[in-house]
């Protein structure tokens, strides 16, 4: 399954891309399936998500745990702690 | 009687569409807003409203060592986002008229960053509605805020303060809320 991952403030500029196009393994089913995952693509992958418990998640814009099921996303978003307002 | 069929309606389907029949004025923006204008189009021609509360949240340099912040956003959420939370204070309290307004972009010490306007017939609900919304906006709306430096030092993306999870927290327990 193909989903675009789109990534905001330093988890953007640590990955050095603002959004990409990626294939999921079959294997990667949860949030945090998908964290792991993208830690092996690199070492910008690995330094942005190093503290995953410091990544938030949306699911096709919505607010997501990292326990849930990724299903038929389309668009999944990491980001850190927002700091608005 | 809206507001009240609001206070007991489904919570379930306060996700788009508020039970109170109140539309919240949602608006994520470049530009700057008018406190006065803005309280205005709540508040003309209406003769029920015996209340509003205002929020403004303002660039703050405390050192004098800012130059501006950089307020990244998520655009394909953060309109939904606060949407969200705007319908919850709408089920919450009997509301007369909301408004949230966040900027993006460059902002410097002293312009505006966030607007909240809530309007009710009493007080209460107007001041606990907007204090509400402020809290849950800190620490949900996709908003992220770096800080450029006058004095050269590194260029630094804020941090999330503990002491806002904790404001948030405060409303949950007689409430029901996704965000648990």
């Amino acid at each position: 399954m193909t989903v675009k991952l789109v990534y905001f403030a330093w988890v953007r500029e640590r990955i050095g891309k603002n959004e990409e196009e990626i294939e999921l393994p079959q294997d990667v089913e949860t949030v945090r399936d998908l964290l792991a995952h993208l830690k092996t693509l690199g070492e910008d992958y690995e330094a942005a998500l190093a503290h995953p418990n410091a990544i938030r998640v949306a699911i096709n814009q919505e607010h997501a745990d990292h326990g849930e099921m990724i299903g038929n996303a389309r668009e999944i978003a990491l980001f850190p702690p927002m700091t608005g307002g | 009687m809206t507001a009240q069929q609001g206070k007991t309606a489904d919570p379930g389907l306060s996700q788009e569409a508020p039970a109170s029949g109140i539309e919240p004025t949602i608006r994520v923006q470049e530009d700057d807003f008018d406190l006065a204008d803005e309280t205005r189009a709540i508040t003309a021609g209406r003769r029920d409203i015996g209340a509003v509360v205002t929020f403004t949240g303002l660039c703050r340099d405390e050192n004098a060592s800012l130059s501006a912040i950089e307020l990244e956003h998520y655009p394909a959420m953060a309109q939904k986002e606060l949407r969200r939370i705007a319908a919850q204070a709408l089920m919450r309290w009997p509301l007369s008229a909301l408004t949230v307004i966040h900027r993006f972009g460059r902002i410097v010490p002293g312009d505006n960053i966030v607007l909240v306007i809530a309007a009710a017939r009493h007080r209460r609900a107007a001041f606990e509605a907007a204090d509400f919304i402020m809290d849950f906006l800190k620490t949900s709306a996709p908003f992220w805020k770096k800080d450029h430096r006058i004095d050269g030092r590194p260029v630094g993306w804020v941090e999330a303060r503990k002491q806002d999870e904790q404001d948030r927290q405060r409303w949950q327990t007689d409430q029901q809320d996704r965000q648990a």
